[in-house]
Formats: C-alpha cells, sequence, structure tokens
C-alpha cells in the first residue's frame, strides 16, 4: 500500500496544454500514473497527449471520475486552481506552482475550511516537487527511477534534497512507501504532521523520514505529534544550520523570524519529543538502515 | 521587499493612518528648505535607510534650527549607517526625512504580522513601546497583545476597540485608534505586505495618536500586481551581488565564510553549507541555481560566485533529475573555461546518468576535483580552500 496514490488513482491536470504541463504530464504518464484527463479553460472538447480536455474540474471529474489533481498553473491563477479542485470533489491534489503570493495561500486555506474535515480535499504544495508512490504511480516532477519501492515513509519541504535522500537510501538498497513533498512556501496545504498521521496508518510504511528546514512552526508541531500519537520510529534531518536569521534561505518559507525557528531549535525540539536525529545530509542512507535494523 | 519609512507613513496614511508632517530631502540645502516650509521650532532629521534601530546608530537627528538642519543633513547624507540589522558595511543614507518634531506622552508597539501557525494576519501590540518586539517578550511578555484577523471578514470594529483599550486608550482617542489599527491592517492586506511595523506609534502630549516611525515589508511573489509597490524599490539599500542574482533569476545571500557554493534547490543549498559547517568549513554564500541547472545558469553561478574575493575554493554540487548528469557536466566544463577560474573547484553530481556525467568530468581538460558523495564533497572543497590560502600566503 502507500497514501494518497497508486496506479489506480485517477489523475488530472491542471494547466495541461502548457508547456510544463505537457511535458511533466507525458512523464507522469511514463511512470505509469492513471492520467485520465486534463483541465485548460476554453479548450475543453480537444484532445491532449491522447486524453480529453475539460473546460472545468468539475467536468472532468463528471467525465472520468477523477479523484487527484495536479497543478501546474501561472502563479497569478493558481489559488483559484487549487480552490476549483476542491469545489469539483478533488480528494488529493498536488500543486507545484512556486511563487503564488502568501495572501492567496491565506485565502485558500480559509476556503477550504467550508467542507467538512473527511470531505476536504488534501492540498500538498504549493512550491513542491510532488508525491510519489515508487513503483506505481508519480504525480510531481520528480525523476521517478531514483526512487524504489519499500517500507519507508518520506516527507519533506525541498525537491532535490528529497531526491538525494531518496537516492542515499535506494543506493543501501532501502526503498519508500509514498513520498510527500509539502513545499517550501510559508503558507502550505498541508504540514508534516498531516503525512505523519497518514503513515502512521498506512500497513505498508515501517518508519518515516521528514525532511525540514529553517522557518516556521510545522516541525516542531510534528514533533508533537510523533511523541503523542506515533508507534512507528521517525528520524529528522532539519537544513539550513548556517543559515543568517532574518535573511530568506531561497524558498519563500526558508527564514527564521522568531525563537523556536532556526535549525538548531528545531533539531532540539525534535529530539526531545523522541524523534532520531539525522546530523548530516550525508547519513540519510546509513542513519535509515540503522533505525530499520532496530525493528 | 522593503521600502523607506517615509514610503511606509506615505502609504498607511492614504489608508487614514494619523502621521506627522514631513518632506523628503536629498541635500543639506532641501533639508534645510524642508524644515522652512514645514514651519515650527524644532525638527527631525532622519535617515532613510532600510534598517530599524537608527536612532541608536545615530541615524535621527532632532534640530532646533534650520542650520542645525543643514548641518546635520551634511554629516548623514553619503555616509553608511552602521546599526545592528545592517552589518558591519552598513546601508548608504542617500536622501532624509524632515519631520516636525512631535511631543510625546507615550509610545506604543503596534505590528500586523502573516502568521505561519494560524495562516492569518495577526495584530501584535504592546503599550511598553519604544523598544523592539523581541526587547518586550523578555521584559514585559504580559503587556503583549494578540489579535487574529479572519481573512474572510476582515478587521472588525470590535478588534480594534480590544486591541485600543488593551494599549490604555481614553474614551476620546478611541476613533482614532481604531482608525490607526484599521489603516495597517487594510494596507497590509491591499497592497500583499507581509509586515507593518509602527514602532513606536506614539501618543501626544495633545491626546493625538501618531505613527512616528514605520516599517513595511512586501510579498515578492504579489509583486506582479503591485507595481505602484515595486517602483519604491531603492536598489541603494540591496547588497550589489544579491540583486545581480536576483535579476539573473538565482537566489543568492552573501555570508562571510570562503567556500562558494553552487547549487541546485534551495533544501540542497542549505543542506550542502550544513555539510561545509560539519566538516569544519564556512561557507561563502548560499546559492540556489534551480531545479533546471542548464548551462546558462550555471555559468551565471560561477561569475557571480567569482566576485566575491572571500572565496578560496568553490564546490558545485548538481542533483540532475530530469535534466541528466552528463548535460550538466557539459555546463560546468564550459562555464570553467569561459572564466579561467583562480580557485580550486569541486563538483558532485548525482541522479541521472551519473557514471556518464563524472565520466565527462574525468575526461575533461579542465582542472577540477570530483567527489561522489557529500561528504566527500565537503571535505575536498574545505582541503583545497586551506591549501589554495596557503599557497596565497607564500
Amino acid at each position: 500500500m502507500s497514501i494518497f496514490l497508486d496506479e489506480t488513482t485517477r489523475v488530472i491536470v491542471q494547466g495541461f496544454t502548457g508547456r510544463i504541463g505537457t511535458f511533466h504530464a507525458q512523464e507522469m504518464i511514463d511512470y505509469g500514473t492513471n492520467v485520465v484527463g486534463g483541465v485548460t479553460p476554453g479548450k475543453g472538447g480537444e484532445r491532449h497527449l491522447d486524453r480529453p480536455v475539460f473546460n472545468t474540474v468539475k467536468d472532468a471529474v463528471r467525465d472520468t471520475g477523477a479523484e487527484a489533481s495536479i497543478v501546474f498553473v501561472p502563479p497569478p491563477f493558481a489559488a483559484d486552481a487549487i480552490m476549483e479542485a476542491a469545489d469539483a470533489g478533488i480528494r488529493f491534489c498536488v500543486c507545484v506552482t512556486d511563487g503564488i503570493p502568501a495572501q492567496d495561500m491565506m485565502r485558500v486555506k480559509r476556503y477550504m475550511r467550508r467542507y467538512k474535515r473527511e470531505e476536504r480535499m488534501t492540498l500538498t504544495g504549493p512550491n513542491c516537487a510532488g508525491t510519489i508512490s515508487p513503483g506505481k504511480a508519480m504525480m510531481g516532477i520528480m525523476p521517478g527511477h531514483i526512487y524504489m519501492p519499500g517500507n519507508v515513509g518520506l516527507i519533506g519541504r525541498s525537491g532535490t534534497l528529497g531526491y538525494e535522500a531518496a537516492s542515499q537510501m535506494k543506493a543501501v538498497g532501502i526503498g519508500i512507501s509514498t513520498g510527500v513533498g509539502i513545499g517550501g512556501d510559508p503558507i502550505n496545504g498541508s504540514a508534516f504532521r498531516d503525512h505523519l498521521e497518514r503513515f502512521e496508518q498506512d500497513p505498508d510504511t515501517r518508519l518515516v523520514v521528514m525532511i525540514g528546514e529553517i522557518g516556521g512552526p510545522q516541525e516542531a508541531e510534528a514533533a508533537a505529534y510523533a511523541r503523542e500519537h506515533m508507534e512507528k520510529p521517525v528520524l529528522a534531518y532539519i537544513a539550513g544550520l548556517t543559515a543568517p536569521k532574518g535573511r530568506t534561505m531561497g524558498h519563500a518559507g526558508a527564514i527564521v523570524t522568531s525563537a523556536g525557528e532556526s535549525a538548531a531549535e528545531k533539531v532540539e525540539i525534535l529530539r526531545e519529543a523522541g524523534v532520531g536525529i539525522i546530523m548530516r545530509p550525508s547519513e540519510f542512507g546509513s542513519a535509515v538502515a540503522e533505525a530499520l535494523e532496530k525493528l | 521587499m522593503d521600502i523607506h519609512e517615509y514610503q511606509a507613513k506615505a502609504l498607511l496614511s492614504d489608508f487614514g493612518m494619523p502621521i506627522a508632517r514631513g518632506g523628503i530631502a536629498y541635500s543639506p540645502e532641501q533639508a534645510a528648505y524642508r524644515a522652512k516650509e514645514l514651519g515650527g521650532e524644532k525638527w527631525v532629521v532622519k535617515a532613510q535607510v532600510h534598517s530599524g534601530a537608527r536612532g541608536k546608530a545615530g541615524g535621527i537627528k532632532v534640530c532646533s534650527s534650520e542650520d542645525e538642519v543643514m548641518e546635520a543633513a551634511n554629516s548623514l547624507l553619503g555616509r553608511r549607517l552602521v546599526t545592528n540589522q545592517t552589518g558591519p558595511q552598513g546601508k548608504l543614507i542617500g536622501r532624509l526625512y524632515i519631520e516636525e518634531a512631535t511631543d510625546i506622552e507615550r509610545e506604543i508597539y503596534l505590528a500586523f504580522v502573516l502568521d505561519r501557525t494560524s495562516e492569518t494576519i495577526v495584530c501584535v501590540a504592546s503599550a511598553a513601546g519604544g523598544m523592539d518586539i523581541e526587547e518586550i517578550a523578555a521584559s514585559e511578555p504580559d503587556s503583549i497583545v494578540r489579535v487574529q484577523i479572519e481573512p474572510a471578514v476582515g478587521m472588525q470594529d470590535f478588534q480594534a476597540r480590544e486591541i485600543a483599550f488593551a494599549l490604555g486608550m481614553e474614551a476620546s482617542q478611541l476613533s482614532e485608534a481604531v482608525t490607526a489599527l484599521k489603516a495597517c491592517y487594510r494596507a497590509f492586506r491591499d497592497l500583499d505586505a507581509t509586515m507593518v511595523e509602527v514602532n513606536p506609534l506614539v501618543v501626544t502630549r495633545e491626546g493625538r495618536i501618531i505613527a512616528l516611525d514605520a516599517k513595511m515589508g512586501f510579498d515578492d511573489n504579489a509583486l506582479f500586481r503591485r507595481p505602484q509597490i515595486s517602483e519604491l524599490r531603492d536598489k541603494s539599500q540591496e547588497d550589489p551581488r544579491e540583486m545581480n542574482a536576483a535579476d539573473r533569476g538565482l537566489s543568492y545571500v552573501g555570508l562571510d565564510g570562503n567556500i562558494g557554493c553552487i547549487i541546485n534547490g534551495a533544501g540542497l543549498a542549505m543542506a550542502t553549507m550544513d555539510m561545509i559547517k560539519h566538516v569544519g568549513g564556512e561557507p561563502a554564500n548560499f546559492l540556489d541555481i534551480g531545479g533546471g541547472a542548464s548551462p546558462e545558469r550555471v555559468a551565471k553561478a560561477f561569475n557571480l560566485v567569482l566576485s566575491d574575493q572571500g572565496v578560496s575554493a568553490i564546490l558545485v554540487n548538481i542533483f540532475a533529475g530530469i535534466n541528466r548528469c552528463d548535460w550538466v557536466a557539459e555546463g560546468v566544463i564550459q562555464a570553467m573555461q569561459k572564466f579561467d577560474v583562480p580557485v580550486p573547484v569541486v563538483v558532485r553530481l548525482s541522479g541521472t546518468n551519473v557514471e556518464l556525467g563524472r565520466q565527462i568530468l574525468a575526461d575533461s581538460d579542465v582542472d577540477l576535483i570530483t567527489a561522489d558523495t557529500l561528504a566527500e564533497a565537503a571535505e575536498k572543497a574545505v582541503a583545497a580552500a586551506e591549501s589554495h590560502e596557503a599557497t596565497l600566503a607564500g
């Protein structure tokens, strides 16, 4: 099993016919993802990549039974696309778009509260690499072949650092149940905590690795959740030991503005909650191997 | 993006925030003329730099005659103001704000921020103004009032009244206080700010409420719809290398170490810097060249990192996903041939076609050091920087 996504999940692409949407939709199809169509307003009725194009997400859901959507819509229009997906009954949405205004995301989060919790769409991202259930399906922009199928759940903010971790694990024969990118923005759809909960319930996940970074409260929230609610071991790496206070390190959300947001403080909070700390980014493979042996 | 005090005051004033009268000056003559225009007997000459704590650093001078204004302006303009927020290089004082002096009864701290825990705009205020919020949190934490604003309906009058009463406002000041608070909130929301700080907001001897200082920061991701904010950008306040990088689509932060970093992806960049630190080195910069790592971007990155005189070695760490390592390797070699790099370069590639990429690096005539793992790359870069510095020292 895996969380959110497997080879049967019916996926649509919002921003299907654009250059970036087309390229990554093809990569996803090649990996084995069940892409059933896409949405580009005004191009409904056309076919693209041998699949139907719809004007609205509701049309796509009605005709294809789509459950999941990936958003490749440019920043000024991405928040709108996410809300459209939520309203059409999509259950799982990946937003890859980098550069959405923070207040747009604030309004998206507020908007989504109009749906009952059990009916509410799970949003990952924005500004993330996507989600992959190795060997089954991929919704994102990651190179699929670096992920080996297996039993480790992976949650991370960064794309390339997540790839680094996955390939280090693959090199020592460790595979991943699902890899979830939550993105580097200050306000994101879902946090480490939300996915820890899913992995705790997933019978095929034995251990969870979270890759956090400086800025924001989500690593500390995850620490509290892991301590109180998790049986499965959690390992964490926090990037940004050398980051100066008040400077944005690439990701819009990677900025230390208040107490508890630096890498050293987050490491301490996680350690106190019983989360295993991966001290160096060169030790993803060895640390996970060691933790798995103890199980 | 940050703006100057006088710009923030003008924006807040448009939304109804009361401010003192004042004007901008680019020369001592203009400063003296501003004082004359404003009239009165006392003025404050304020250095306009993108930093707080200007008063403590000598950037704010109270003057009692036009001559004194002229003199103060003369001593400030063209200087670099070093505050506890600017770093040792300070920031250039290119313009001054001349303001009529205010008789202060008491000082209040007021700010609106985007709170990542509640994912709402939050008002933070304290009757213990005049200090920065960290100092207030340390010395008088109980004085801090925090109010969340519901995004769907915005700030309500009752919330503004609650804050005003908590700040000790009197009944006669209530309506002015509510206007001031709502002005900050509306400016924050309507202009896509990330921060509005009025510190201090003062109650004058006459019982009026005035923003004595103002600071605003804006969401770079929202500038596409805020051209009126983009116009306020003052490039003289930005680090030239960071500005240069941003204009080329690269994300760069200069640091004090000696190992230049060229990496794709923000998380991997931070992790690589951590690794350098773990093996005893210090990174010279954060640099994210973007996920794709195209040859053009690699070349721009070399150009940028080499402009830092403190760099004694360069560490290139690229994870090639969709873009294969062989393609990235060719790009690195081209860039190095183009720039005739005077410091040792360590290159570590990983991801798609990694064997082929490493082979291309090994077969090239370019003088570079290769590494297979992240740890090896950091160790080699630190060692290379040390030996390069030893060679230079003779």
